[in-house]
């Protein structure tokens, strides 16, 4: 939509590997909304969750409309898992697999989607990794087969390895390297976890990517890579019976080969300092700030307080008719965008942004005291209840309209259970974003954002254009 | 709106998408797709789908960047960006704020030949949504405050993509091989021009180009044709009748086998290059599209993916695509490749192309991209938005109601003759090149004329 500015873009946690049109896009600037549940997106009767014998988690999701089912294969690994050392590794492990088996050896499992006329792609996250296909669901069993084969069954060899690791760093070019604004999300987001791997970036830093060698992919692959800790989803033209029948027949056969402990990470200690940082790039036309807040996700949140912030992001600073929009874009004039947003799909504490870009004339500093202000005026005035509705009524939409993509059904259960949800936590949202109260709403804004949970980022052409201004 | 985070310049992304879904072949059983005509004249292809609460509408008219006033590119990007700022008695926070509690999401968008619009209800709230559209189509406000902050967020935009590689290489691209033609100017506007674009500029565009004579619908979702009918009548009916489109002259590719390097200082160079293509009217068009799709289509087994990526590691993204514009017929191929080896990447898409027009492609992989294209149909009919968008696009290309029925027909009877005819006129006088970055022992090449 021509007349929205996109400003954040440290908010992609996961990157879509494989470029193909069918690229999946997880996270984003409309992540609360994104995270939104899928109660009457598909009635419970519809989905169905088993487990097989050897730890495999299924879910089936039916859709009739088309012959057609979206097959993804998920792992609870990510960025977030990776030794230090060695960031990237996740990321790079999901491009090799790609390359083949001893069943199936070099690029056939890629041929036989093509064959068939399948799409498939993958992608990484801070706590996932996911690989999917979709065809004509006659196809479906095919893909299972070699979908299984690949969970323990990777051959890498130095000739596959070695032009896959300049692809990634070509990747992390495209991504980051050239792109301002993805530099600087790196860095307020390693300002911003002391001591949690979040901190690192989801393709890893470019000097230990260069140094990532096919044992490392190979040691991080047999640690992770086993039915015991992944999760099937399968969407689509299909019945949970169908789909059990067939995984018992491809996936039920593959042994667990990994020991799967609790998922661990370095947590964070209090935060006491708010963090300030800014990046300089000559290339810097449109200056543009950031600050991230840790705060809960949906897993380690009390009850109903992820929901409130759900609801704080929307009212806040989503779309035109927000309060950072109202304010700082339409009354005062000195911003030509504002906004919000929250990333409550993860395992550990997670991310409440807030971002702005000045109009001229206006610099950082004068926009970013005004964003407080303008918050702290946010928690004196209250939420309306015209406000609260409009808001709590467009984030539980989208999970009607959610229905209409199979593919995107598949991706919210697929990202809830690898980051602590279940199927019940997904159905009920909607029922707790309508339990939301103005208090509650208000109680997030004041507990959350505090700016000594934060990082605050400016980006700037130059150095000299920070001045003294920073109060 | 998630700007998605592709490798493809959004225009490619975009366009790529379009073209897919246009040529896939199609399941019978997937798409019953009624005419359905208005009491009041006004046509649009419904495909009635009953098992979920929703309604897709996407509509097009005919003249999008191109009908910008020659001296003030941007116009029709602003009347995109303006259509949902207030209309009737609502004001701009008005208006997003009933958007908002109808849940009702619009937007529109444009190309060089087409303005798109595409909208997205809840039936139980289709009342309220169909008179949001009618308003923002029929009695747009175009308010003063409303233009000013649009323009400082497309101005600010514009700052940003002015050292972006991409948008560099594009917009260089565009503007010189379309030198002195609408296809030439960029659609978003300059920094220059968008200040001057005025209330009445985006006025008098809207009363062109926004007009029944060209409009073009395409509905998906729990609606009969009666009520469509009459739904149509009330968004549309209120629209002039004609308009008044500034002709665009006909324009074959000339600028190939030169090359544009552009300096910026960026560690990985963006790569644009373009040839001469084929008319989607031309009757070896399906033909190039399969051959398209061997050399660099969207799959993992393609020519350029196979040597430039999974061989020697060039680059994280290579693709080529078809475009054919409704003035002129092109052939694209991007990439992104390191200072270091930007000439290496370039020579091989170069050489791979060439290789490509002189011997054609294999019958064995004549037979699997058949395969690919055959079989990929179906998923182009799982969502609502998807279909919709696809009957829209057959629409706007001519191909008949039936096109989505004959689709798998017309891919297989490509034969190995047709496929190395038709790959010889890819390209045909080699392509035109912009580089962006510092592509090491990679100059410009004859860039003048």
């Amino acid at each position: 939509m021509p007349n929205q500015l996109t400003t954040s873009t440290s908010i992609l946690k996961a990157i879509a590997c494989l470029a193909v049109a069918a690229g999946l896009h997880l996270g984003g600037a409309n992540a609360a909304a994104a995270q939104a549940s899928v109660a009457q997106a598909a009635p419970k009767s519809d989905v169905s969750y088993f487990k097989l014998a050897n730890g495999l988690e299924v879910v089936v999701v039916p859709d009739r409309r088309a012959p057609v089912v979206t097959h993804m294969l998920w792992y609870k690994v990510g960025a977030a898992d990776e030794p230090p050392g060695k960031s990237g590794i996740a990321h790079f492990l999901e491009h090799l697999l790609f390359k083949g088996t001893q069943k199936n050896p070099g690029g056939r499992f890629s041929q036989t989607v093509a064959a068939v006329g399948g799409q498939e792609n993958a992608f990484t996250s801070s706590d996932y990794t996911g690989y999917y296909q979709r065809v004509s669901k006659e196809h479906l069993r095919t893909l299972m087969d070699f979908e299984a084969d690949r969970m323990t069954g990777l051959v890498l060899t130095d000739e596959a390895v070695v032009p896959e690791l300049k692809v990634v760093l070509e990747e992390q070019s495209q991504r980051v390297a050239n792109n301002p604004r993805a530099r600087l999300g790196e860095q307020i987001e390693a300002a911003l976890f002391l001591n949690h791997p979040y901190g690192r970036p989801l393709i890893g830093w470019r000097h230990e990517i260069e140094a990532l060698t096919r044992e490392d992919a190979l040691a991080f692959y047999r640690q992770h890579y086993s039915p015991n800790n992944a999760v099937l989803v399968v969407a689509g033209d299909v019945t949970a019976d169908e789909v059990r029948a067939l995984a018992e027949e491809t996936y039920g056969k593959v042994k667990p080969v990994a020991q799967i402990g609790p998922r661990r990470r370095p947590q964070e200690p209090p935060h006491v300092s708010p963090r300030f940082l800014s990046l300089a790039d000559a290339r810097v036309q449109q200056p543009s700030m950031q600050r991230s807040y840790l705060v809960p996700s949906a897993t380690t949140a009390k009850p109903g307080e992820s929901e409130s912030l759900d609801v704080l992001a929307y009212v806040l600073g989503h779309g035109n008719t927000s309060w950072l929009y109202r304010k700082l874009v339409v009354e005062r004039d000195i911003a030509v965008g504002a906004g919000s947003w929250y990333r409550g799909t993860a395992l550990d504490q997670t991310i409440f942004g807030i971002y702005g870009s000045p109009k001229p004339g206006t610099t950082l500093s004068q926009l970013e005291q005004a964003m407080d202000t303008a918050i702290a005026e946010f928690i004196a005035a209250g939420v309306s209840a015209q406000d609260l509705d409009r808001a709590k009524n467009r984030l539980i939409a989208d999970s009607i309209y959610a229905r209409d993509s199979q593919a995107t059904m598949a991706r919210w259960f697929g990202a809830a259970l690898t980051t602590g949800g279940t199927i019940a936590s997904v159905q009920g949202w909607p029922d707790r974003i309508r339990a939301v109260s103005a208090a509650d709403v208000i109680n997030a804004a004041k507990t959350w954002l505090d700016k000594r949970r934060s990082a605050t980022g400016y980006l700037i052409k130059d150095a000299s254009q920070l001045e003294d201004k920073r109060s | 709106m998630i700007r998605h985070r592709s490798i493809r310049g959004l225009l490619a992304f975009c366009w790529l998408a379009a073209v897919a879904i246009a040529l896939a072949p199609a399941p019978a059983s997937a798409t019953n797709i009624e005419r359905v005509v208005s009491p009041g004249g006004i046509e649009a292809w419904l495909v009635r789908e009953p098992s979920l609460p929703l309604i897709a509408m996407n509509f097009a008219f005919l003249g999008g960047a191109n009908q910008d006033p020659n001296e003030k590119p941007g116009v029709a990007n602003m009347v995109a960006a303006m259509l949902d700022e207030g209309a009737g008695e609502l004001n701009d926070s008005a208006f997003q704020r009933r958007l908002e509690e109808t849940a009702f999401e619009m937007r529109f968008s444009v190309t060089r030949d087409y303005f798109y619009g595409a909208a997205r209800m809840l039936r139980d709230k289709q009342d309220e949504s169909l008179d949001l559209l009618r308003l923002a189509l029929t009695k747009p406000r175009f308010d003063a405050h409303a233009i000013a902050r649009i323009h400082g967020q497309t101005l600010a935009g514009l700052r940003r993509e002015s050292t972006n590689p991409t948008t560099i290489a594009t917009r260089t691209w565009w503007r010189r091989a379309f030198a002195n033609h609408a296809y030439g100017r960029p659609s978003g506007g300059t920094l220059e021009s968008v200040p001057t674009i005025t209330a009445d500029d985006i006025r008098g565009y809207a009363k062109r180009v926004l007009t029944r004579s060209t409009l073009k619908v395409s509905v998906v979702g729990d609606i009969d044709a009666a009520s469509l009918g009459k739904a149509l009548d009330r968004v549309f009916g209120d629209l002039p009748a004609t308009g008044e489109l500034t002709p665009i002259p006909e324009r074959p590719l000339d600028a190939a086998g030169r090359r544009v390097v552009s300096q910026l200082d960026v560690p990985q160079s963006v790569v644009l290059m373009g040839g001469v293509g084929l008319s989607r009217k031309d009757s070896d068009f399906i033909p190039a599209f399969v051959v398209n799709h061997i050399l660099g289509g969207g799959s993992f087994t393609s020519r350029l993916y196979d040597e430039v990526r999974d061989k020697r590691g060039l680059a994280y993204g290579v693709y080529s695509y078809l475009l054919p514009l409704r003035h002129s017929a092109l052939f694209m191929v991007s990439t992104q490749a390191s200072a270091e080896r930007t000439a290496e990447a370039v020579e091989l898409i170069e050489s791979l192309v060439r290789r490509m027009a002189e011997d054609g492609p294999t019958e064995d992989e004549l037979a699997k991209a058949k395969s690919y294209l055959k079989g990929s149909y179906a998923l182009n009919f799982d969502t609502s938005a998807k279909i919709a968008n696809l009957l829209l696009q057959v629409q706007l290309d001519d191909l008949g109601i039936d096109y989505i029925e004959r689709r798998n027909g017309l891919i297989d009877a490509v034969t190995i003759a047709d496929a190395k005819r038709a790959a010889k006129r890819l390209a045909e006088s080699g392509l035109f090149v912009t580089v962006v970055g510092r592509p090491k022992g990679l100059e410009s090449k004859d860039p003048g004329g």
